[in-house]
C-alpha cells in the first residue's frame, strides 16, 4: 500500500520536502513510517518524542494502523497565537 | 459572509469577525452583554533579538478542527460564551495581526475567561509554526507538544483563563 507523508516547520526543512510517498507493507503503523523517514534523515530522529502525527487530518497516535492512500502528518512542537 | 473559525493568508479584521459573533446568536442576540476582542501582533523582539518579520506555517485542515475543538471546549466550560478565531498564515511584518479572538457572552467575566483560555488552547494544540526572521538568521518556533487529549494541558489552560 501507498501512503501520503506530509512534514512541517522544522520536520519539512530536515527531509527537504513537505510532501513524500511511501510504500508500506500491511499492518504498518504511523510508527512504521517515522521510524523509516528516521533513518533516511537522521536528523529527525531528536524529535522522536516531541512530534505529534495525524492521519487524514486528524491527530492519531504512533500504533494507528495505516491504510492504502492514508495521509499521514508529522507535526514538531507547535507556536502558534 | 465571514465565518466564526477560520485560518489563511488573509490580513485579520476584528470588525467583521466580531459582527459575525453578533450575526452568529441570531434573534437572542440582544442577551450579549460583553464582546472581548484580541488581537496577537507580531513583535519586534524575542529573546533578545530584534525580529525583521514573521512566516507563519500551519496544516490547515487540521488547525479547522483543533478551533473547533477549542470551541466545543469553550461550549462544555461556558456554555454562555460564543467565539470566533481567525489565524493568519504567511508573511507577516511587525505589528499585524496574527491571531484575532472575540467572545461575546452576557456577562463579561465568562467573555474575558474564554478569550484567554481560547488562546492557551491554540498555542497547545494548533497545528501552527511560527518562524522568525532576524538579523543574521531565522529559526522555528517550538513550542509545546500538541495532543488535544492531554488533560493537563487542558486544565492548565484553564486554569490561567480563571486566575
Amino acid at each position: 500500500m501507498r501512503v501520503t507523508v506530509r512534514l512541517f516547520a522544522r520536520l519539512r526543512d530536515i527531509a527537504g520536502a513537505s510532501e513524500l510517498a511511501r510504500d508500506l507493507a500491511p499492518g504498518a503503523t504511523i510508527g512504521t513510517v517515522w521510524q523509516q523517514l528516521a533513518g533516511e534523515y537522521p536528523a529527525l530522529a531528536a524529535y522522536e518524542r516531541s512530534i505529534s502525527s495525524a492521519v487524514n487530518a486528524d491527530y492519531a497516535r504512533m500504533d494507528h494502523v495505516l491504510r492504502d492512500g492514508d495521509e499521514v502528518a508529522f507535526l514538531p512542537p507547535v507556536s502558534g497565537g | 459572509m465571514t465565518p466564526l473559525l477560520a485560518i489563511g493568508p488573509a490580513p485579520l479584521e476584528l470588525e467583521r469577525i466580531a459582527a459575525a459573533l453578533d450575526a452568529s446568536a441570531g434573534p437572542n442576540g440582544g442577551a450579549a452583554g460583553a464582546v472581548v476582542t484580541f488581537l496577537g501582533l507580531v513583535r519586534n523582539h524575542n529573546l533578545g533579538q530584534r525580529v525583521r518579520y514573521l512566516e507563519y506555517e500551519a496544516y490547515e485542515p487540521l488547525a479547522l478542527k483543533a478551533f473547533e475543538r477549542i470551541g466545543a471546549e469553550i461550549q462544555e466550560r461556558w456554555p454562555d460564551v460564543g467565539l470566533a478565531l481567525h489565524h493568519r498564515v504567511g508573511r507577516l511584518e511587525i505589528g499585524e495581526a496574527s491571531i484575532a479572538i472575540a467572545t461575546r457572552s452576557p456577562h463579561r467575566a465568562n467573555a474575558y475567561a474564554a478569550s484567554r483560555y481560547a488562546i492557551e488552547r491554540v498555542k497547545q494544540i494548533a497545528p501552527i509554526w511560527k518562524r522568525e526572521f532576524f538579523d543574521g538568521g531565522d529559526m522555528w518556533i517550538e513550542g509545546a507538544t500538541a495532543d488535544p487529549d492531554d488533560a493537563r494541558a487542558r486544565a492548565e489552560a484553564e486554569r490561567i483563563a480563571c486566575a
